[in-house]
This record gives C-alpha cells, structure tokens and sequence, in this order.
C-alpha cells in the first residue's frame, strides 16, 4: 500500500458565520498528482491552508505522512508554494538567492545555518528553474513569472516528497503557465514528487493530474479526468458543452 | 576645537561607545520593524518606558538604575501588544496606541500624583547622550550583547518572518516564539536608546536608517549592513555637532538621520532615472 502523504476526514472550516468548507475527506498517496479545481470563492485555498496547519479547522482530522497536523514536524517533506505572499512586499530587499536559501530551513537547528552542500543545493535549484542569471536580482525587481519561479525554486530546493502549490499560474502569460505545468509534471514523473496543485484552470490540470477533485464547499467529483469527462454530476455542474470544451482540449 | 580635543572628554568617549552600541541594536531591529510594518512599535514602547520611568520613580528607585527598572514593564507591555494582536484580532497599529497612551496617561497620572520628582521626569522625553555614566555604559554593553547574540541565533527565522509568516510556519519555524523574541528585543533596545534620542525620538532611531538602507540595499545582510553604518555614522556625527555647536544630541543626531534618508533617496531614483 502506498504511503499516505496526506490525510483529511471530515474538515469543516468556518470563518465567523460563514461556512467555508464542511465535510471535505480525501487522501493523497505517494507520486500522486492531484488537481483541486472549482469556481472562485469555493474554498479551495482555504483547504490547503487547513491542510498546512494556516487555517484552523472547526472539526475534522489531518494527517501529514501519517503524523497528525498537531505533531508534525517533518516540515522539510512539503513544499508550499501560497497564491500569494500575505504581506508581499514590493521593495523587499532580498535577493533570489537569499529567498531560495529560505526553503533549507525546514528540518534545520537553530540557528539554520546554511552549509557548502545547501549553497550547491540552491545553486542546482537556480539552474534546473532557468533562474541562474536573477540570483543577485532583488525580488521585488523582478516580473510576476519570474517571481513565481522564485518561488517554486524556494519549495523545491529541499527536494520535498510533497509539494503542495495554490494557484502558481495566476501572474503567468500562457507559454510560461504551460512550462510551468511542464515542470511540474517532470517533477512528479521524473522525481517522484506529490504534487497537490490547486487551480481554476479546470482544461489545463486534466493533462497533467492523475486525479481531479473538484470543490464547492464540499467535494463534488473525486476521480480521474476521465471520469470527470464522463460524469453525469459534472454534466450537471457545467452543462454539456463546457463539459465538452474542458474535457475535448485532451 | 580639534577632534582629539573633543575626543579627550570622558562624556564624549562614553556617549560615543553607548550611542555606537545603541545605533547598531536600533538599526539592526529596524530593519525586521520596518518590513514587517511595525515600525511605530518602537515609538508605543517608548511612551510605556515614560509610564515605567514614572513607577520606578515613585517606587524610589535610585535614578542611575530606573533604565534597568523600566525594562520589565516594557517587555510585559511589548508582549501585551502581540497578544492584543493575535488573540483581541485588534489591528498592529491599534494595538500599539492603545498600548502607548496607556503608557503615557499613566506616567502623567504618577507624576501629578507623586507632585513632581527629584529626577525630572520630563528629561526622559528628550534624552541626553552627554550625560551617560559608566553604569550605563555597562548596561548598554549588556543588553548589546544579549540582543545581539539573539539576532545572531535567531537571524534566519526573522528573515523568513519577515518575508513571509506562512512560509516560515511551513518550514516548521514557530513563527509566535520568533514574534516574541523580536518584541522584546525591540523592548530592551527602546529602553537603551531612551538616554541617546529620548522618548520622544526613539522610533526614529529604529526607523531612518533601516529606511535609509532599504533605499540602497543589493540583498537582505547588506540592508542591514547599510543600516548599521547610517545609524553609527549619525549618532557620531550628532554626538560631536551637537557638542560644537551646543545644541540638543537627540535632535541633531534625527536631523543627520534624516539627511541621509533624503540623500539615499535622491540617490536611488536619479540611478532610476539613467536607467
């Protein structure tokens, strides 16, 4: 039986009144790569936040390799890669090496040290993204790809097993989102990398992800693409000629 | 009057190695305030330290020890912010006020209360660098070296707090701990650089020269390198223009500050401008 990275039973979320997702269950397994897609204000972000412990669930429990959230250490097994940084400031002063650097802190002492071997790792990460030549570059300075990049290069640096990624393509032109999915699937076919990616680009994931979970609130559809294709829910959902259009691009 | 004329003045040396010590501390934090938007958090603190002057004034505390003596109020007062922030849900900067006029309102009360002190209360608001003795030159030694051994140890979780707080809770940094650790840090520092800028100006020792820097700066260590240099440089200027011509330390050492702040500035946007 594949390992489980990641193990979610019956989550509900609710911001003041308002509830934001109820009874969401699923599991993802080792070399899974599954796309999280639904219409804006569906919760999607919400439940990776739960996931990772930025977002308290009301009921429910998560389970990160096994270890319930509460307990888990492990931090240097995930990658995250946020929609967007909270407080993103554009005139922060760091460079693209230094923000890189970041994703080696996981799993490290205080106080974090960078070693000779972590300078390489990040040098390697730099080079496998196309980002060598920004690595001196301050981040603010740079377009909104090239940050996103930054980024991914910052999630991945510790070679993690998981990697969990909210909408990463939303500030990319459409050649650099489809060398981004790209990449994202070398990682996870050529490293073995989970990979959990929430998006609202419901065609583009169907080439990529081997399962496809689709949430309003709750979960609608848990499956494959082409079952997602073939679904009558999700024929109800769309109508028959997005259905059509979404699952015909494949 | 020649510089090693000047320079040959206990007071001067004393001022010059507190204010050294002090500047390098206030910038170094500057830099992580300013970017995480809490620079006014040094500005909060410094009214609490008024409010605990005042108590340690009443409590009769001998006047060379009230630094000491302010800075648990102002640590407690420090961590009262962060949780009015993290659990009341009240805004950054809501909090601080709330926090400084209690400070302030307190010490006013203390003081009407207590018809005045030997120690005029009053000369808390302003500072005077030229007046430190030697115990203050060790307290400021003191707290030099433990703030500065805790940014050293804690140096990467505050850089990555800094960029960003859930990032750093997804590398297993407990982001609270750090929060704490930069609030009382800031504490200690506010209460040191009372006797340099006075209360009135601490936030500016905090905020200029870490602004300053960000105008420059090529990476992250080298803002607060910059940082560092802009606010030493400052109080040396301030400390020996103020002594020639007699003017207030504090005021003048701000004033240099603020020059540097406008030259850093013009600098960066005439290199904008050539492209």
């Amino acid at each position: 039986m594949p390992l489980e990275l990641l193990n979610i039973e019956g989550l509900w979320v609710r911001y003041n009144a308002a509830e934001v997702l109820r009874q969401i269950s699923f599991r993802v397994a080792a070399g899974d790569y599954v796309g999280i897609v639904g219409p804006n204000g569906s919760g999607k972000s919400t439940l990776i936040k739960a996931a990772l412990g930025l977002v308290g669930g009301e009921r429910g429990n998560i389970a990160l390799f096994g270890t319930p959230l509460a307990s888990f250490t492990e931090w240097r097994r995930i990658g995250y890669l946020p929609q967007r940084l909270r407080f993103f400031n554009p005139n922060f002063p760091a460079t693209v090496e230094e923000i890189v650097g970041l994703g080696l802190l996981a799993g490290k002492q205080l106080p974090r040290k960078l070693t000779r071997e972590d300078r390489q790792a990040v040098e390697k990460t730099l080079e496998f993204m196309g980002i060598t030549d920004l690595r001196k570059r301050i981040i603010g300075e740079l377009s909104g790809g090239q940050q996103q990049r930054v980024l991914l290069a910052r999630s991945i640096v510790g070679g993690p097993e998981l990697l969990i990624l909210d909408e990463p393509t939303t500030a990319l032109d459409p050649e650099t989102r489809d060398k981004f999915y790209t990449l994202l699937r070398d990682l996870n076919r050529d490293n073995g990398t989970t990979v959990i990616l929430v998006t609202h680009d419901t065609s583009s994931i169907g080439t990529y992800a081997s399962r496809f979970i689709y949430v309003d609130k709750e979960i609608i559809f848990n499956g494959t693409f082409d079952d997602f294709c073939h679904s009558t829910e999700m024929t109800n959902l769309f109508g028959e000629y997005a259905q059509h259009l979404i699952c015909h691009r494949h | 009057m020649a510089i090693a004329e000047i320079l040959s003045y206990g007071f001067i040396q004393r001022a010059l190695i507190a204010g050294t010590l002090i500047a390098v501390l206030c910038s170094v934090l500057g830099v992580f305030l300013v970017l995480r938007r809490l620079s006014l958090i040094g500005d909060g603190l410094a009214h609490v330290t008024f409010g605990s002057v005042a108590v340690s004034l009443i409590m009769g505390i001998n006047p060379v020890y009230v630094t000491v003596a302010a800075i648990p109020l102002v640590m407690l007062s420090s961590l009262g912010i962060l949780k009015l922030t993290e659990k009341a849900r009240i805004y950054g900067d809501a909090a601080i006020g709330i926090v400084s006029s209690l400070g302030i309102a307190c010490g006013i009360l203390l003081a009407s209360v207590a018809g005045g002190f030997n120690v005029d209360l009053f000369s808390y608001l302003f500072g005077n660098i030229l007046a430190v003795g030697d115990s203050d030159m060790i307290i400021a030694a003191v707290l030099f070296v433990v703030v500065m051994l805790a940014i050293a140890f804690f140096y990467r979780d505050l850089f990555a707090i800094t960029f960003d707080e859930d990032l750093a809770k997804c590398s297993g940094i407990r982001t609270a701990a750090i929060n704490t650790v930069l609030v009382l840090m800031t504490s200690l520092t506010v209460v040191l650089a009372m006797k340099v800028v006075g209360i009135m100006l601490i936030s500016a020792l905090l905020i200029l020269p870490a602004v300053t820097a960000l105008q420059i700066a090529r990476s992250f260590k080298t803002t607060i390198i910059a940082s560092c240099c802009f606010a030493t440089i400052s109080v040396t200027i301030g400390i020996f223009g103020s002594f020639v011509l007699n003017l207030p330390t504090g005021g003048f050492i701000v004033i240099v500050n603020f020059i540097f702040f406008i030259l850093a500035y013009t600098w960066k946007y005439a290199r904008k401008a050539k492209g």
